[in-house]
C-alpha cells in the first residue's frame, strides 16, 4: 500500500499535529494577544479534523502494517473527543477571565490539540507502540494543562499529583508490554491474539494483569483511582472538563480495543480482572461521593462509578456490550460536560469561583434556568427515565444481561440506586433549600447555549436513539 | 586479527576507565572517565556488529547524558570530607547491596547457561546482509512512521510544557532593545543649551 493511501487514513491526526505546529509558531510570534485567535482556530482545527474522519479514516482497515486501525469504532470514538475538545477550549476564555492570577494563554487550545491527537492514537492503536506512543502524547499535554494556573498552588498540586502517578501507571503498563511482547514475540493485537488462543502462559497472564492494572489508572477505575478526586478538584476547571471528558473516552475505547482485538481469547482471564473493576467502581464512586461537600469532587467521583458503568457493557465482551460501552460514553461526555458548564457558572460576589454544594442552595429561584439544566444533568446521571442517562444505564445492564452475567448486572442496579442519592440530593438543595447568596454574572453567549444544547440532548435524546444506536452498533461492529 | 585486537584495546580500557570513575576522588575526574568508559563501550558495540547501539551510546550517553552530570557536579557545593565521614555509617547497606549484585550476576550466568526462555513466534528474522542502521531507518520511516512521528510530538509537547510551566514575563527587569539603540540619533539623546550665568540650568 502506498504512503498517501496510508497517511490519508490517519488524516486526523495530521490535521491536529499540524494544525498544533502551525498555531504553536502563531502563538509564539503573536505571544499573550494571539490567545483568542489561536484558541478559535484551534476549534476550526477539530472541526477540520472532524470532517477529516468523513473520509478513508472511518472506513479504510489497516495502515501501517497494522499498527493504525481507521475504522467506525476510532471515527466514532474521536468524533467524541474532539467533541469534548472543543468544549474545552470554548469554554476556557471566560474562566480565566473571572479567575484571578493567571491569564489564559495561547499553549492552552495548542496543549488540547496535541492531547487530542495522542487520544486519536490511542483510539485507532493496532499495535501496542502506537497505543503507548498515543498515550504518552495525550498524558504529557494533560500534565501540563492540569497545573496551568502556576500561581494556584492545587492546580500546581494537581498537576503534580496526576505526573508522578501517571508516570507511575505508564511504568505499569509498559511493564505489562513488555511481558506481552516478550512472551508473545510481537506487538500487534492480531500477534497477540494469537499467542493468547495458543493457550495462555504464565508470562502472557502477567502481561494482561499488567496491562489492564495500566489501563484501569487511564479510565480511574478503582482500585486505581485515587487520583481522580484531587486532580479534578485542583485543576482548572475547563481543563477537569476536558479530563472527564476526552480522556476518559480515548482510554475507554482503547481498553475495549486491547480487551477485544489483543486479548480476545482471553476473555476468561481479564473478564475477573474488569468485573471487579466494574462493581468497586461503581460502588466505591456511590459511596464516597455522598461525603462530599464539592462539586468537583463530586463529579470526579460520579466520573468514577460512570466508569464502572461502562465496564460492565465490556465485561458482556459481545458486540452488543461494545455497542452499550461506546453508547454510555457518549451520553457520558454530554452529561458531564453540561455539568462542569454549570459549575463554571457558580461564582461568588467577587466574580470568583465557588464550588461548594452548599452554595447551589435555593438556586431554583435565583436562576431558574440554570438549575432547571442542573437537575436535568443529574437526574439523567441517576438514571430516572425520560433522560438519555437512563438508556445508556439500560444499554450496559440490557448487554450484561444478554451475556447472561445476572449477579454482575442485579449488583450494579442495586449500586445505582446508592448513587442516585446524591444526584438527587444536589436536585434538592437547589429546589428545596433555603436560598444562598445568587451566583454572580450572566452565562455568556457561548456557555449558555452549550449548557442549553447539552440539556436539549439529554432531555429529548429518546428521539435520536435509533440513529445513535446505529452508529454505536457499526462502531461496534468494526472489532468483530 | 586486528579485531582481538580491538576488542582486547576497548574491553581494557572500559574495565579500567569504570574502575577509575569509582575510585577518583574528585567527580568531575569521575564523570570524565565515566565519558572515557562510554566512549570505549561504543567501540565494543562497534566490534559486535551494532553501529546503531554504538551511536546511541554517542550521542546519548556521552552528549546528553554525561554532560549533563557534568554540569550537576560542576554547580554542586560538594564537602568531600562530610561525604566520606557517611562510608562507615552507610558501609552495611553497600555491602547487601554489593552481594544482592553480585548473586544476581552469578544467577544470570546460571540462567543464560540453561538455554533462553521460551518465546512465541518472532516478529522479524534478522537479516545479516543490511546493515543494523539501515535496517531500523527503513522500519522507522515505512511501518513505524505515525508512531515515530508521534513521538517527534511529544517531545514538542514536552517542551511547550517546561515553558508553559516556567517561563515568567517579568516587568522588573530592562531588556536591552539593539533596534533602539542603533535607531537612537543624536538629536533624540542630546540637548544643546546656553545658559546664562547666576540662572541656573534646567534640566
Amino acid at each position: 500500500m502506498d504512503y498517501n493511501a496510508q497517511l490519508l487514513m490517519s488524516l486526523p491526526e495530521l490535521v491536529l499535529g499540524a494544525g498544533g505546529i502551525l498555531l504553536m509558531l502563531v502563538a509564539a510570534w503573536g505571544g499573550q494577544a494571539s490567545t483568542r485567535a489561536v484558541s478559535l482556530a484551534a476549534v476550526a482545527v477539530l472541526i477540520g479534523a472532524g470532517i477529516a474522519l468523513g473520509g478513508p479514516a472511518s472506513s479504510g482497515g489497516e495502515a501501517f502494517d497494522g499498527l493504525y486501525r481507521a475504522d467506525m469504532f476510532a471515527a466514532f470514538a474521536k468524533a467524541l473527543v474532539y467533541v469534548a475538545a472543543g468544549v474545552s477550549i470554548l469554554i476556557a476564555p471566560g474562566f480565566f477571565q473571572r479567575t484571578s492570577g493567571d491569564d489564559l494563554r495561547p499553549e492552552y487550545p495548542v496543549l488540547i490539540l496535541f492531547s487530542a491527537a495522542g487520544m486519536g492514537l490511542m483510539v485507532s492503536a493496532g499495535d501496542l507502540i502506537t497505543l503507548y506512543v498515543g498515550l504518552e502524547l495525550q498524558s504529557l499535554a494533560a500534565y501540563v494543562l492540569a497545573s496551568f494556573m502556576r500561581r494556584d498552588a492545587r492546580s500546581a498540586e494537581a498537576g503534580l499529583k496526576y505526573f508522578v502517578l501517571g508516570a507511575l501507571a505508564s511504568g505499569i503498563l509498559l511493564y505489562g508490554i513488555s511481558l506481552v511482547y516478550g512472551f508473545s514475540g510481537t506487538t500487534l493485537y492480531a500477534g497477540i491474539a494469537d499467542a493468547y488462543a495458543q493457550g495462555s502462559s504464565t508470562g502472557l497472564l502477567f502481561g494482561l494483569v499488567f496491562v489492564f492494572a495500566g489501563l484501569a489508572f487511564k479510565i480511574s477505575a478503582v482500585p486505581f483511582h485515587m487520583w481522580t478526586p484531587d486532580v479534578y478538584e485542583g485543576a482548572p476547571t475547563p481543563v477537569t472538563a476536558f479530563f472527564a471528558s476526552a480522556p476518559k473516552v480515548a482510554a475507554m475505547a482503547m481498553a475495549v480495543r486491547v480487551a477485544m482485538e489483543a486479548m480476545g481469547p482471553a476473555v476468561e482471564q481479564w473478564r475477573q480482572i474488569v468485573v471487579f473493576a466494574a462493581l468497586a467502581s461503581i460502588i466505591l464512586g456511590s459511596v464516597a461521593a455522598i461525603g462530599q461537600s464539592n462539586i468537583k469532587r463530586l463529579l470526579a467521583y460520579s466520573s468514577i462509578a460512570n466508569v464502572g458503568f461502562a465496564l460492565i457493557g465490556l465485561v458482556a465482551g459481545s458486540e452488543a456490550g461494545v455497542a452499550s460501552v461506546l453508547f454510555y460514553m457518549a451520553v457520558y461526555i454530554v452529561m458531564t460536560l453540561g455539568s462542569f458548564l454549570i459549575v463554571l457558572q457558580m461564582r461568588g460576589a467577587d466574580g470568583q469561583q465557588v464550588e461548594t454544594i452548599d452554595s447551589l442552595a435555593g438556586m431554583s429561584r435565583t436562576r431558574p434556568g440554570l438549575a432547571l439544566a442542573l437537575a436535568v444533568f443529574m437526574f439523567s446521571l441517576a438514571g430516572v427515565p425520560p433522560f438519555l442517562g437512563f438508556f445508556a444505564k439500560f444499554a450496559v445492564f440490557d448487554a450484561a444481561v444478554g451475556a447472561k452475567l445476572y449477579l454482575l448486572a442485579a449488583v450494579g442496579i442495586a449500586a445505582s440506586v446508592i448513587g442516585a442519592y446524591y444526584y438527587l440530593r444536589v436536585v434538592k438543595t437547589m429546589y428545596f433549600d433555603e436560598p444562598a447568596p445568587a451566583f454572580e454574572g450572566r452565562a455568556g453567549l457561548v456557555e449558555g447555549s452549550l449548557i442549553f444544547a447539552s440539556a436539549v440532548v439529554i432531555s429529548f435524546g429518546m428521539l435520536l436513539l435509533p440513529w445513535l444506536s446505529g452508529w454505536t452498533t457499526a462502531a461496534a461492529h468494526s472489532l468483530f | 586479527m586486528i579485531q582481538v585486537l580491538a576488542f582486547y584495546l576497548f574491553a581494557a580500557v572500559v574495565i579500567a576507565s569504570a574502575a577509575l570513575t569509582i575510585l577518583s576522588r574528585n567527580p568531575v575526574h569521575a564523570v570524565l572517565w565515566l565519558i572515557m568508559a562510554f566512549f570505549n563501550a561504543a567501540g565494543l558495540m562497534l566490534l559486535a556488529g551494532a553501529e546503531f547501539i554504538a551511536m546511541l551510546l554517542v550521542i546519548v550517553y556521552v552528549g546528553a547524558v554525561a554532560v549533563l552530570f557534568l554540569f550537576v557536579v560542576m554547580m554542586l557545593d560538594i564537602d568531600f570530607a562530610e561525604l566520606r565521614a557517611g562510608v562507615v555509617r552507610y558501609a552495611a547497606v553497600g555491602a547487601a547491596l554489593a552481594v544482592a549484585l553480585a548473586a544476581e550476576i552469578v544467577i544470570a550466568v546460571g540462567a543464560w547457561q540453561a538455554g533462553g526462555l521460551s518465546l512465541g513466534r518472532r516478529l522479524a528474522p534478522v537479516d545479516a546482509e543490511t546493515p543494523n542502521i539501515e535496517a531500523i531507518g527503513k522500519l522507522l520511516y515505512s511501518r513505524y512512521l505515525l508512531a515515530f512521528e508521534a513521538a517527534g510530538l511529544v517531545l514538542l509537547v514536552a517542551m511547550i510544557g517546561a515553558i508553559v510551566l516556567t517561563h515568567r514575563q517579568r516587568g522588573d527587569v530592562h531588556r536591552q532593545k539593539v533596534g533602539r539603540q542603533v535607531r537612537r540619533r543624536a538629536k533624540d539623546a542630546v540637548r544643546k543649551t546656553n545658559p546664562t550665568v547666576g540662572q541656573g540650568v534646567e534640566l
